[in-house]
């Protein structure tokens, strides 16, 4: 990463008449826009910018400089599984012959693409211990969203009015608002001293809320990096009221090789493709959300659904689209969650990534990002306060520094991290701790990493000792210092056209 | 060991004497017996790399992953984009970052999250824009949301016959679920109804009215009027429209909309059997607080530098929770990263020379498609940008069979005789004339023989 600024805006150099592109100038001109009626037309041609072709590379490259990815360096981002995007993957993403083809082609003429999609639904049901799956949601919040329609539907089809949905206090914020968006209520689920639900106020929600209740969210291992001991239980208990169990699949990593989410009593859930499966996150998407749900629910899957035809001979099925029979618009009892199957391109990755693995090292991948999630811990306990003991799983949270004298906040560690190279942890996440920090290392990062980051973790915490303003007032040696939120609040500047009515 | 587990023997062993236990497994003590999976995953074996690109190379064959020259549309467009566009959205420091949550080290994302924001707020003539949705069809059912959570006496969102059926749907699924009733809004002569559009609006109650530009069947429909009279019961105008044509057509601002949502894989994305592609989402500045997803605003480091932040995040669920203004948290970033890149190098001129050359190639193929006594225009004297609906005469189906025979996608069937044909500036003369070639010399009876 380059420590200085590069701040141009490309809109800022521009220059009227430049070009960056050339398109074939032999095509039949017999018809204008001019054709279209005025009232029909834009009164003034957009601000694009006007560039050639080398300053744009120029232009994104610079920017690409003031960027910090997985490949620049360790990137402990808890919950959000940075882990290495192997470079394989998008050579065969980047395939001409995939991205030439149109979603709405005849099958027998994409049976390649149709067999990938098939057999990434069918490794991912066997990875999830579950039935089926849909690849159609694009991220995982639109695969929690999905799954609880899934759930509602399963619930209308019985004729059951079931409205409240119970979301344990340390959940991800996706999982109330997906519930929100999918017209249900939220009712919290207190965690006890140990993190992990607590029974006896599940079984008070549950006595309750009992016929109300169509479904548990759990991420599990929780969001503070530890497996729910009590699981079979709690999928039991809101099972016997009714509901269903959603697992939200955030947190898989830490369980591949060692348990899956069908064998808990989970019924519904997400995979994020980005997380687990080892797709790029891109700065924020495209990801992708499979949905599975176990066997007798997968009829409420959404549409389209990629299907095998069968075949008299073995080996000679073919796949096609099910497009469902609401196409034209009035929903049956369908759900349908996008136009055509979602992030095909991330698709390819995530069953290029598990082809590359195969059946003998997926099943490492848990047991050793589970091992470098504990080994960190065991290392920074003593200057970094460990709020839970014990066996923690993917992922480890800390409620800031032991020694909370100095003032240094956690705010302040996950800055100076910057200095010394590392992207932050996840902070003021889980909101049961006030000073959260939340480590997730996956299982790509090798002993020396670790022993460096562990090695740069005491070196803040006595800085914070020594000269608490050097850690308050950090980063020093990125491309900006911290940033005003509140002046950005106030009053928002979004779009470079504000930045000239000034 | 595998290339990518860095773990030898004896780090393993430092490792688990650090921790305190004896091997990997003993990590999983906390986990209840009856949970832990102790089988084989049923999953091929490990492909070496060769193997891996051997596999993915034999499944891109011609039998399996046919190159057809496209004349399909309907929601996806076979564009052209520089080659530059997709080699620098390869840059590592692009494609393995995440949400730019720590701004010092993430100026690069949040920077061209800024310009995409301008872009689309300049082509749509809105105010602020999101960093982007998933796609257009769920960007058009948070817009219903948007309108109905805005609504304070409503009772429906209106929709038109002639959006996307693909994206009503969504639409209906999202407004099923979230609880609130959608209301279909005919068509008449492939452009929405406006007798059965004032009814509704005389009827009252109307939380917002969906439409798209161009339409579902490529038609340029005319909304004058319509915002006014929507404005006039607090209702919400939400016009979908294809970014590419908005070098040319009226911009939804200009409609009068408060809400432009659209699919932005017009915006020289390759098609890739559907995804990803990109939604965008724009709205008029009084609805800034209510837009969902992720939106990036201008401040000062404290240095004094211009620098960019992700803002207004009471909105998001993180923040919020139930009480966010949607459930969205990734979106599709790095292809707003594509448009972004793409528009700064088509710029001002080179979208309008695309748009051009896509209307000309499609009235040049309307012409010569009626010229063979074959068709008939489905909505006769409706204006059209580069798609359009034509009725065959014959066994549409073995027609389109023929054509892919000939290697080439002839459209989307979007009724038993109805054809509907895209053209983009990527389908040469050339090729246009072969498709009316093949059409022309196509004869039914010898096809059933």
């Amino acid at each position: 990463m380059n420590r200085t600024l590069y701040g141009n805006l490309i809109f800022e150099l521009s220059k009227k008449g430049r070009k960056g592109y050339s398109l074939p100038q032999d095509y039949d001109r017999t018809h204008t826009t001019a054709e279209l009626p005025e009232a029909l037309r834009r009164k003034e041609a957009a601000r694009l910018p006007e560039c050639d072709e080398l300053t744009v590379v120029r232009h994104y490259t610079n920017l690409s400089h003031n960027n910090f990815g997985v490949n620049d360096g360790f990137y402990p981002l808890g919950s959000c599984t940075m882990k290495y995007n192997p470079v394989i993957n998008e050579e065969i993403a980047g395939l001409k012959a995939f991205a030439g083809l149109h979603p709405l082609q005849p099958a027998e003429t994409c049976q390649g693409a149709l067999e990938v999609y098939y057999n990434l639904q069918e490794s991912l049901a066997e990875l999830a211990g579950l039935s089926e799956f849909t690849l159609n949601p694009c991220a995982g919040a639109h695969g929690e969203l999905t799954g609880l329609m899934v759930i509602r539907a399963y619930h209308e089809s019985r004729g059951d009015v079931r409205t409240k949905v119970l979301i344990p206090d340390s959940a991800h914020g996706t999982n109330p608002a997906s519930a929100a968006v999918c017209g249900l209520e939220v009712v919290e689920v207190k965690s006890n001293a140990n993190g992990t639900v607590d029974l006896e106020d599940l079984e008070r929600l549950v006595q309750l809320e009992g016929p109300n209740i169509a479904a548990m969210m759990m991420t599990n291992p929780n969001t503070l990096g530890i497996f729910e001991p009590n699981v079979l239980e709690i999928t039991e208990m809101v099972h016997k009221a009714g509901g269903l169990m959603y697992y939200d699949g955030a947190n898989l990593n830490a369980l591949l090789g060692e348990c899956r989410p069908g064998d808990m009593g989970f019924d519904v859930m997400h995979i994020n493709l980005h997380k687990t499966f080892s797709t790029p996150h891109g700065g924020g998407g495209p990801g992708s959300g499979p949905v599975g749900v176990r066997k007798g629910l997968e009829q409420f899957l959404p549409m389209p659904r990629v299907v095998q035809v069968p075949a008299e001979k073995e080996g000679e099925e073919s796949f096609k689209v099910d497009w469902g029979t609401s196409v034209d618009g009035e929903r049956g009892k369908e759900i349908a969650v996008g136009s055509f199957f979602g992030n095909f391109g991330v698709m390819l990755k995530a069953y290029a990534y598990i082809l590359s693995l195969g059946r003998e090292h997926v099943k490492e991948v848990g047991p050793l990002a589970v091992l470098n999630a504990n080994y960190i811990k065991e290392c920074l306990k003593d200057d970094y306060l460990l709020p839970i003991g014990g066996l923690c799983k993917h992922e480890v949270v800390f409620d800031g520094l032991v020694d909370k004298s100095t003032g240094v906040t956690t705010m302040d560690v996950a800055k100076r991290l910057l200095d010394y190279g590392y992207h932050a942890p996840t902070i003021y996440f889980p909101l049961l701790f006030h000073e959260s920090l939340m480590i997730e290392p996956t299982e790509n990062e090798s002993k020396e990493t670790l022993d460096s980051f562990i090695d740069v973790m005491h070196r803040i915490a006595q800085e914070a000792k020594t000269d608490p303003e050097l850690v308050k007032t950090a980063p020093h040696d990125t491309p900006i210092g911290r940033v005003d939120d509140v002046l950005a609040a106030k009053q928002p500047i979004t779009t470079y056209w504000k930045t000239l009515d000034k | 060991m595998y290339k990518f587990f860095p773990h030898t023997e004896e780090d393993l062993q430092e490792m688990l004497k650090a921790v305190g236990v004896k091997s990997v497994h003993d990590l999983f003590a906390d986990v209840p017996e009856a949970a832990l999976f102790k089988k084989d995953y049923e999953l091929p074996e490990s492909l070496s790399e060769i193997d891996l690109r051997l596999f993915f190379e034999q499944l891109t064959e011609p039998a399996y992953a046919q190159q057809l020259v496209c004349f399909a549309g309907a929601g996806c467009y076979d564009h052209y984009a520089p080659s530059v566009v997709q080699n620098l959205i390869q840059r590592s420091e692009f494609l393995t970052s995440y949400t730019p949550y720590q701004a010092e080290i993430s100026q690069g994302t949040l920077h061209y999250i800024f310009e995409y924001q301008s872009m689309i707020a300049e082509l749509t003539g809105m105010d602020i824009a999101n960093a982007s949705m998933y796609d257009g069809a769920t960007a058009t059912a948070e817009a219903a949301m948007m309108a109905w959570g805005n609504a304070k006496k409503a009772t429906r969102v209106l929709v038109s016959e002639t959006v996307d059926p693909k994206v009503r749907r969504v639409v209906e699924t999202y407004a099923h679920f979230h609880g609130f009733p959608i209301k279909l809004v005919p068509a008449a002569d492939g452009a929405i109804d406006r007798n059965a559009l004032d009814k509704e609006l005389a009827e009252g109650g109307v939380a917002g009215l969906i439409v798209q530009q161009p339409n579902y069947y490529g038609i340029v429909e005319d909304y004058t009027g319509i915002a006014d009279a929507l404005h006039d019961q607090k209702g919400i105008f939400v016009v979908n429209a294809n970014p590419s044509d908005l070098a040319i057509l009226k911009t939804p601002a200009e409609w009068g909309a408060d809400v432009a949502v659209g699919e932005g894989q017009s915006l020289g994305i390759p098609m890739t059997f559907g995804g990803p592609g990109v939604g965008y989402m724009a709205c008029v500045e009084k609805l800034m607080r209510k837009l969902p997803g992720r939106i990036v605003g201008q401040t000062l480091d404290n240095r004094g530098q211009r620098a960019f932040v992700l803002t207004l995040q009471a909105r998001e669920q993180h923040i919020r929770r139930q009480k966010a203004t949607s459930n969205i948290c990734s979106n599709q970033s790095l292809m707003a990263l594509y448009v972004t890149i793409y528009l700064s190098l088509m710029g001002k001129e080179g979208l309008r020379e695309v748009a051009e050359m896509s209307y000309a190639g499609a009235h040049s193929l309307r012409d010569k498609l009626i010229a063979t006594g074959k068709f008939k225009d489905t909505f006769p004297g409706q204006p059209f940008f580069n798609e359009f609906c034509v009725d065959y005469e014959g066994d549409l189906e073995a027609l389109l069979d023929e054509c892919t025979a000939n290697g080439y996608l002839a459209g989307v069937q979007v009724g038993e005789k109805t054809l509907m044909l895209a053209v983009t500036e990527q389908r040469s003369t050339e090729e246009i004339d072969e498709l009316v070639e093949i059409i022309q010399q196509f004869k039914e009876e010898e096809a059933k023989a």
